[in-house]
């Protein structure tokens, strides 16, 4: 564990370097407009999975948590004008309240129900968000983000990094929270809550943890989309691709890891990209839809699962 | 907001009929999901295929309610081939968990919306009878064939497949196959052929929903997702495996839905459905009426 | 870090799958490098409709190149299909400027989906029109932004004016407002009740609807029970249709003069099909109808090209409300290119803002956040269809024009009940 720690914080300096260079060396900004895409759905992915791969609840309302990021970040900023940092923490801070009053509804259920109630409180955020007019309902609010600072040469290159710093965080959280006694009271629980409870794990608090921490993942990841597209409305801020992203890519990579969800999200979030604006869009949703089925099918353990498994069989 | 008794009366009318709609639409997830444990959230797409199918012959001259039941027999023959496909899938893994099972089914709604959008284009359709645009009016109140006719379907069809399920060894062994698969295969029975059976009047059940949906209002492909809320909200809020409290649910929600769009705003109205079953969740995990599970 | 190469080399290849040789930063090109227009039609999702509009940019598109082209270049349109969503128009019009190599943008069909685009091209200083966006431009105040459609000053407030201006003179005192939660028509009713406001009238009901509502009885009802003499309406098609059925269903009073306003929808060949004779008796905003007033050999000359185009594309055959626009779109960058002699944004717009130009919807000429000097939207009232065919729309005396007064050529037809009948 020691040695692949610091391995893990070597990659990780090794990317935020990285991140922070690159700016200056491509030059032109689409990469980054596209790349933020990317580590934005790296992000989401991993704040899903802690609850919905690590302790086995689905959550189909992860759009909820990141629509609500989206929100108090744009409305904290053209309102008050606090900084960006300041807007993030505190749409994680919110999306992990969020996250355990969602628990605390719908905790006592377990599996099936509790995906179909997580499906409403999207629905009824958007409609909240809809009716609210300091929000700017439906017509939506613009926003004129903040001026880069000098150490980046343009507004796309500034929302990369950081994106690429709020999904390196996450990361880092999602392997920490997977290597604690927290990943393992999990891993209890999604194997079998009731076995777990009786052997004296705190099931509750627990998933009301996992809650919280997904939650506020998923939140910060919605922070700076505001400033990404300068312009905020519920349907994109709510929109279904953000939770069927959210379940499709700790799916294809495997739910059981940190990396699952980052290797799905880099695959389905750089395909979609490309296809989104050089192939008919409907044939885009039905690539994705035909990947979804074929997975659950043949490789229900995700990419990494199958690596396992090829590595497995050449030992033996 | 007026508080006149007719607009009152009327809206607590049309909640009942539209309903009664929902509980047709719901009809096929309470079999599926309530009765089978199957969570088939593509059921409301298949209703969405189900209207088009109907649209289709609509074209033709045909009356929806005729074309309904024309298409009971090849939507049952599809639910039945879904069945095979779900059972095959997860067959060598002998079940599947939650997230397996609800993403084969997101990503069948998502290719079967995509091929209706190719096949139909994504602009609205809508058929035209020569009873739907008058109304009936008894009194103070005014009420459009559009919603009549569709509001008779559902509870017609709910009291056909409540007295299947309840009157025929058929129906009996449906419903006990997802408690009881043993005693079931002891009997002599094949609880797979059972699961089948159920999931095929299931899915002919959707084409009659489509029917009722698409004399309501246009339809375009990608309607099942305004309705899966709602529909998984009645399942789950009657309680797994009771029909007869779907429809109980179903015409609470439309009533519930009618209100709050005329004395509050429309504005809310989609978000009742679900504060309904969140609050029913929080109170009372296992539903109204059914059976504990 | 493999996935990273991985990436570079999924971007690389989109770059150059486009034939676009964009060289990040600068642009030294030879003068025969075609001129780039740049945008994004909704060929797909709700607002599909208004990919007809397409044939007008490649009918421009054509003319101009048939002509020899813009300062010597070939034109070439690069478009997008944005699905009439929002959230894809941000990353598009990114990719029309960073690597497609756009000289000249037009705007996706909408306020709904312009919105997102307006920070950008402002941020960026780019040179835009902008496609039946109402008040697109009055938050950003672009001042290289231009509208192609006739919505006039002050869009947001006046652009439907001329439906209060008829109500006033029919002396009509209460006034009934719905519309649909979406940019457009949330701004149209807006406006609406300023301008009932200032005219005294009373607003004795104003409430929105969610966007995909398809029940309206219990709104009917309660309009009826507030008793308007008029009642404006800001809808979507979907809407529209489901509106005016429901009225028919319910029954409306006789007190209602006036009914329509904003309702998009009558506009389009397909539900002047479907709905044929209901639509008897609305009153309702227009671009273009083949009235004595409006006809000319130049718009004339359009439409004989763009009937045949749409009936082998199996869109709308009659076209009126979108493509001559489309087309105006094409021409008010021509004549941008060409009078200023450049692509430079700033020349381009400083053109504009400093001569009229000539269309196939009349002279244009523009205030300094864009708009047109003078509202040309129309309110037709819809009369004498009869049955579901097309063809009777090419003839005048269908959409009769009421406002403005410039362009009128008939009284309005009223109590609505009475002209419902035809």
């Amino acid at each position: 564990m020691r040695r692949n720690s610091t391995l893990f914080l070597a990659g990780i300096v090794i990317v935020l370097a990285l991140g922070f260079l690159m700016p200056w060396v491509l030059k032109n900004p689409f990469y980054f407009f596209v790349g933020y895409i990317v580590l934005q759905y790296v992000t989401v992915a991993t704040g899903w999975n802690i609850l919905g791969g690590y302790a086995g609840y689905i959550n189909f309302g992860a759009a909820g948590f990141f629509g609500a990021g989206v929100y108090l970040s744009a409305f904290l900023f053209t309102t008050f004008g606090l900084p960006l940092p300041v807007c993030i923490l505190a749409a994680a801070i919110v999306g992990a309240i969020l996250g355990v009053l969602m628990g605390y509804l719908t905790l006592r259920i377990q599996g099936i129900y509790f995906a179909i109630a997580t499906l409403g409180l999207v629905v009824v955020l958007e409609t909240l968000v809809h009716n609210i007019s300091a929000l700017g309902g439906a017509s939506g609010m613009a926003v004129y983000g903040p001026r880069p600072p000098a150490w980046s040469p343009g507004p796309s290159q500034y929302n990369f990094t950081v994106m690429l710093v709020i999904a390196v965080a996450s990361v880092a959280l999602a392997r920490f929270v997977e290597i604690s006694w927290i990943g393992r009271g999990l891993r209890a629980v999604r194997a079998s809550e009731d076995a777990a409870e009786c052997s004296g794990v705190p099931t509750l608090r627990l998933k009301l943890l996992a809650c919280a921490l997904s939650g506020a993942v998923l939140a910060a990841a919605g922070a700076p989309y505001p400033f990404y597209t300068s312009f905020v409305e519920p349907v994109t801020a709510f929109s279904l691709i953000i939770g069927l992203n959210a379940i499709a890519m700790p799916l294809i990579g495997g739910t059981k890891s940190w990396a699952g969800p980052v290797l799905g999200a880099l695959l389905l979030a750089s395909v979609q990209q490309i296809a989104t604006v050089t192939i008919s869009s409907e044939l885009n949703i039905l690539f994705v839809g035909l990947v979804l089925i074929a997975f659950v099918a043949f490789a229900p353990g995700g990419l990494s699962s199958l690596v396992g498994r090829k590595q497995r069989r050449s030992v033996a | 907001m007026m508080f006149s008794i007719d607009i009152l009366l009327n809206a607590i009318v049309t909640g009942i009929l539209l309903g009664s709609v929902y509980a047709a639409l719901a009809l096929g997830l309470a079999i599926t999901f309530g009765i089978l444990h199957i969570p088939n959230i593509a059921h409301p797409t298949l209703v969405v295929a189900g209207a088009f199918f109907v649209y289709t012959l609509c074209q033709w001259g045909l009356d929806p309610v005729v074309a309904a039941l024309i298409g009971l027999v090849p939507f049952y023959i599809l639910g039945v081939a879904l069945y095979l496909f779900y059972s095959g899938v997860f067959e060598q893994r002998g079940g599947a968990n939650v997230l397996q099972s609800l993403t084969l089914f997101f990503g069948l709604s998502l290719v079967i919306e995509i091929l209706l959008s190719l096949g139909f284009g994504s602009e609205l359709k809508s058929v035209s009878v020569s009873y739907i645009g008058s109304s009936l009016k008894l009194g103070l109140l005014t009420i459009p064939y559009r919603l009549l006719i569709p509001a008779l379907l559902g509870p017609l069809m709910i009291a056909a497949v409540w007295l299947y399920l309840s009157r025929t060894s058929a129906g009996t062994a449906i419903r006990a196959v997802a408690h009881e698969e043993r005693a079931l295969s002891i009997a002599g029975l094949d609880p797979a052929s059972v699961k089948r059976h159920a999931f095929g009047i299931a899915t002919a059940t959707a084409v009659v929903a489509g029917a009722a949906l698409i004399m309501v209002g246009p339809i375009e492909p990608f309607a099942g997702r305004y309705q899966i809320g709602r529909v998984f909200a009645i399942v789950v809020l009657a309680g797994m495996g009771s029909i007869p409290g779907s429809l109980v649910i179903a015409i609470t929600i439309g009533i519930a839905e009618a209100l709050v769009s005329s004395y509050l705003n429309p504005s809310w109205s989609p978000g009742v459905a679900f504060a309904i079953l969140l609050i029913g969740l929080a109170g009372r995990p296992q539903g109204l009426f059914g059976g504990a599970r | 870090m493999k996935t990273r190469r991985e990436f570079h080399k999924l971007v690389a290849a989109t770059a150059v799958g486009l034939a676009a040789p964009a060289i990040p930063g600068s642009r030294a090109f030879a003068e025969d490098k075609p001129i780039r227009i740049g945008a994004s039609v909704s060929l797909t999702g709700p607002l599909a409709s208004t990919k007809n509009g397409l044939i007008g940019y490649e009918l421009w598109r054509d003319d101009v190149n048939a002509a020899g082209g813009l300062l010597g270049r070939k034109v070439e349109l690069v478009t997008y299909d944005d699905q009439s969503s929002a959230a894809n128009v941000p990353a598009i019009y990114s990719k029309l400027i960073d690597v497609d190599a756009c000289d000249v943008l037009f705007s996706p069909y909408g306020a709904n989906l312009s919105a997102p685009v307006m920070p950008f091209i402002k941020q960026r200083d780019l040179f835009m029109i902008g496609m039946f966006g109402l008040a697109g431009n009055d938050v950003a105040r672009h001042d290289k932004f231009f509208h192609s459609g006739p919505w006039g000053p002050n869009s947001g407030r006046d652009w439907a004016r001329g439906f209060f201006d008829l109500a006033k003179a029919q002396g009509v005192t209460k006034i009934a407002i719905i519309n649909a939660d979406l940019e457009f028509s949330k701004n149209a009713a807006k406006g609406g009740a300023e301008v009932a406001k200032e005219y005294g009238m009373d607003v004795v009901f104003n409430q929105s609807y969610p966007p995909n509502t398809t029940d309206f009885s219990s709104i009917i009802r309660n309009i009826n029970a507030a008793d308007p003499e008029a009642i404006f309406i800001a809808s979507y098609p979907a809407d529209s249709t489901a509106i005016i059925r429901g009225i028919k269903e319910i029954g409306i009073s006789d007190k209602v003069k006036l009914f329509g306003g904003a309702m998009i929808g009558p506009q389009y060949g397909a539900l002047l099909s479907s709905l044929g004779p209901e639509l008897n008796g609305i009153v309702n905003s227009h671009t273009f109808v083949p009235e004595p007033t409006m006809q000319t050999p130049a718009i004339k000359g359009f439409f004989s090209r763009y009937t045949p185009i749409a009936v082998e594309q199996g869109v709308d055959p009659l076209g009126f409300y979108i493509p001559p626009f489309y087309y105006v779109a094409g021409q008010l960058a021509e004549a941008a290119i060409k009078g200023s002699n450049s692509v430079d944004p700033a020349k381009m717009a400083e053109y504009l803002h400093a001569n009229e130009v000539d269309t196939i919807a009349g002279k244009i000429g523009f205030n300094e956040i864009g708009d047109w000097k003078e509202r040309r939207v129309l309110m037709v009232q819809l009369r004498g269809i009869k049955g579901n065919d097309l063809e009777q729309f090419r003839n005048p005396g269908h959409q009769v024009i009421l406002d403005p007064p410039s362009l009128k050529t008939g009284d309005l037809a009223g109590p609505y009940n009475a002209a419902r009948a035809g």
